[in-house]
C-alpha cells in the first residue's frame, strides 16, 4: 500500500515536474508510514528518482506509448495502483496529466483533487489545500474515498532531495485496442523554447507593446533569462501572439518563480491567472495600472526604453555570474 | 448528429471572491453569474455544427432553480432544448454521474463541456463523464471537425498542439480556440423571445456518492506594497531580483 506517483518523461528523459511530484509523494508516504512507488513510461533515467525519495520504480517500456495517450496511460496507471495496493496517487498539473487524471480517478472510484499547493493539512481525515476561483482563493478539501488522486500544482511544493535507493522493476500492463481509440496524428511542439508550464521565469507582454512587430525585445529578454514568453488576453484575441501564450483566468495559469509583465495593465482576470507566481515584476508607463498593486517590484516607465536597458543590465549580470 | 453542451453556472470573471458562514461557503452576494467561459466556446462551436451540419443541440446543467437565467441564455444563443438536473453540485464526480444519466437517456453523439469551470477549477467532469460512459475523450480541445462518425480534434499541449483522430460518440473538454473570442454571440431580442418558448426540462438527480468536500476556504494573504525602481536605474532591479528576491 505504497504511495504511487506518476513521473512524466519526454523523449526518454524525466521532466522536472517528475522530481517535484516524487518529492511530494515522499512527504505523503512519510506521513502515512509507507514508501513511494513511481511509474515511468519509456524513461531511460528512472534510477535518478531514488534521489527524491522513490523506493521502487515500475518501469513500462512499450513502443505504443512513445506518444502520450491519456486513456492508455490511465489504464496502465490504474493497473499499477491495483498491483501495489496504492491508496494515494500523486500526479502533476501538466496538461497531459490533467487529461488522464479524471479517467484514472473514475477507474479507481477515487476522489480527485487537482491544483494542490501544499503538503496535506492532515492524512486522517485526508485534507489538502488547493487553489480555487482561479487563484483568487484556496479551498481545504477533504477526500473521503478509499483511493485518493492528488494533482500537485507546478512549483508549489518544490523539489526536495531524500536519498533512498530505488529498485527498478519492469511492469507490463495489459492494454486493449479501446485504450488507443483516440489516436495521435501529429504533435507540433515548439522545440528549443521553454514552455510556460515548465518555466522558472515567464516574460509576458500586453497591449502596451502596441503591435506584434515589437515582440523582438520580449523574446530577447526571455532568451537572456532562459524564460518562456507569454501574453495577455487582448494580445491573443488580436492575433498578435498564438493562443497558447495567453495567460490568465481563461488562458494558461502561471506558477513560475518570476513573472515579468511588460505593458500589461493587470485586469482582475489576468492577475488571477498569474497570482501563483512567487515574484512579480511590472513595467508600465501608467503609474495607476492595477498591476502595481499586485506586483513585488515595479518600474513606471516606457517599456521601449526600459526593456532594452534591462536586457543590457541582465547580460552584464549573466557575464559576471557565469 | 445530436450534441449535448454541458453548462456550468459560474461567477462572472470580474467577481470579487469572498466567503461566508465561517469561510465554509462562497459568498454569492452581489455576484453576477454567467455561462462558464470554457463552456461558451463549446456552445458556440455547437451552433456552427447546427447551422452547417444540421446538428440538434441540447444544453444541460446541474444546479438549483437559480441557474435558470444562465441556461435560458444558452437557449437564447440558439440551443434547441435545455435540461436542468435539480441538485446542488456536490463535487465533480457527482456532477459527472448526473450528466452521464442525461447522456445515456438522450442518445447524444457528441458531448461538449468546458475544460474546467472558472469557479472550482476541478477540470474533471468531462473526463469522468467519458469514462463512466466509455466514450472517447479529448481534453483542452482547441479545434474540432466532424465528418460522419469520424472526428478530428486539435488539443493544446504544454508548448504546442497535437492533432488527434477518433470517432463518435465523443466527449470534448473545450476551451478558447474551438471558436475565437470574436465568434461568441450576444443573444438578440428574437433569440431571447424564442428562448422563452423552448423546453427546459427539470430532472431529479440520481444517487451518487460525494468523494470530496471543501471544508474551508481562505483568501491569499494581502500583498505588501510594490517596491518601485527608477527607470533610470534599471540595474537596481537586477540587483534586487538577485540579492533580495533570489530568483535570478
Amino acid at each position: 500500500m505504497s504511495v504511487l506517483v506518476y513521473t512524466e518523461s519526454l523523449k526518454g528523459k524525466l521532466k522536472k515536474n517528475a522530481f517535484e511530484v516524487a518529492s511530494y509523494a515522499y512527504k505523503v508516504a512519510q506521513d502515512l508510514g509507507t514508501t513511494v512507488t513511481a511509474v515511468t513510461f519509456n524513461a531511460q533515467d528512472d534510477a535518478t528518482l531514488g534521489t527524491y525519495g522513490v523506493s521502487k520504480v515500475l518501469k513500462i517500456t512499450n513502443d505504443k506509448m512513445d506518444t502520450f495517450n491519456a486513456k492508455a496511460y490511465a489504464d496502465a496507471l490504474s493497473q499499477a495502483a491495483k498491483a501495489e495496493g496504492a491508496k494515494v496517487i500523486i500526479l502533476s498539473s501538466s496538461s497531459d496529466t490533467k487529461f488522464l487524471a479524471p479517467i484514472l480517478a473514475t477507474k479507481l472510484d477515487a476522489g480527485y483533487v487537482p491544483n494542490v499547493v501544499a503538503a496535506p493539512d492532515s492524512t486522517s481525515p485526508f485534507v489538502v489545500k488547493r487553489t480555487a476561483f482561479s487563484n483568487k482563493g484556496f479551498a481545504h478539501t477533504e477526500i473521503s474515498s478509499d483511493v485518493k488522486v492528488i494533482g500537485v500544482s507546478n512549483n508549489a511544493y518544490g523539489v526536495v532531495e531524500n536519498n533512498v535507493s530505488a529498485t527498478v522493476e519492469a511492469f507490463n500492463p495489459s492494454l486493449t485496442d479501446g485504450d488507443f481509440a483516440v489516436k495521435s496524428v501529429e504533435v507540433d511542439r515548439v522545440s528549443g523554447k521553454v514552455t510556460i508550464a515548465d518555466a522558472d521565469i515567464v516574460v509576458s507582454g500586453g497591449r502596451g507593446l502596441k503591435g506584434p512587430e515589437n515582440w523582438g525585445m520580449i523574446e530577447e529578454l526571455a532568451q537572456v533569462l532562459g524564460a518562456a514568453t507569454a501574453c495577455s488576453k487582448p494580445v491573443s484575441d488580436l492575433g498578435w501572439r498564438p493562443h497558447g501564450e495567453h495567460v490568465g483566468q481563461t488562458g494558461k495559469p502561471v506558477a513560475s518563480n518570476l513573472y515579468i509583465a511588460v505593458g500589461i495593465s493587470g485586469a482582475i482576470q489576468h492577475l488571477a491567472g498569474v497570482s501563483a507566481s512567487k515574484v512579480k515584476v511590472v513595467i508600465n508607463n501608467d503609474p495607476e495600472a492595477p498591476f502595481f498593486k499586485a506586483a513585488d517590484y515595479g518600474i513606471v516607465g516606457d517599456a521601449f526604453e526600459v526593456v532594452p536597458k534591462l536586457i543590457e543590465k541582465l547580460k552584464e549580470f549573466k557575464a559576471q555570474n557565469a | 448528429m445530436k450534441i449535448l453542451v454541458c453548462i456550468s453556472n459560474v461567477p462572472d470573471t470580474t467577481s470579487k471572491i469572498n466567503f461566508t458562514e465561517g469561510d465554509t461557503k462562497f459568498d454569492t452576494n452581489g455576484v453576477q453569474f454567467v455561462i462558464n467561459p470554457n463552456d461558451e466556446f463549446g456552445l458556440t462551436r455547437a451552433m456552427w455544427f447546427k447551422e452547417k451540419q444540421g446538428a440538434t443541440v441540447h444544453v444541460a446543467t446541474v444546479g438549483g432553480a437559480q441557474t435558470e437565467p444562465t441556461i435560458r441564455k444558452a437557449l437564447a444563443i440558439g440551443a434547441d432544448e435545455a435540461i436542468r438536473v435539480n441538485a446542488e453540485p456536490k463535487d465533480g464526480f457527482f456532477v459527472a454521474k448526473q450528466l452521464a444519466e442525461v447522456v445515456k437517456n438522450g442518445g447524444y453523439d457528441l458531448v461538449i463541456a468546458g475544460r474546467e469551470s472558472i469557479d472550482y477549477n476541478g477540470g474533471m467532469v468531462p473526463g469522468m463523464l467519458a469514462t463512466l460512459l466509455d466514450m472517447n475523450f479529448v481534453n483542452t480541445c482547441i479545434g474540432l471537425e466532424i465528418e460522419g462518425t469520424q472526428a478530428t480534434a486539435l488539443r493544446e499541449i504544454d508548448g504546442g498542439k497535437e492533432k488527434l483522430s477518433t470517432s463518435l460518440p465523443l466527449v470534448i473538454g473545450g476551451q478558447k480556440g474551438l471558436v475565437e473570442e470574436s465568434d461568441l454571440r450576444i443573444p438578440n431580442m428574437r433569440g431571447i423571445m424564442m428562448a422563452r418558448q423552448k423546453a427546459l426540462n427539470v430532472l431529479e438527480p440520481v444517487d451518487a456518492p460525494q468523494l470530496t468536500k471543501d471544508e474551508k476556504f481562505d483568501k491569499p494573504a494581502p500583498k505588501g506594497a510594490v517596491k518601485l525602481v527608477s527607470p533610470d536605474n534599471v540595474g537596481e532591479l537586477v540587483d534586487l531580483l538577485h540579492n533580495e528576491a533570489k530568483v535570478i
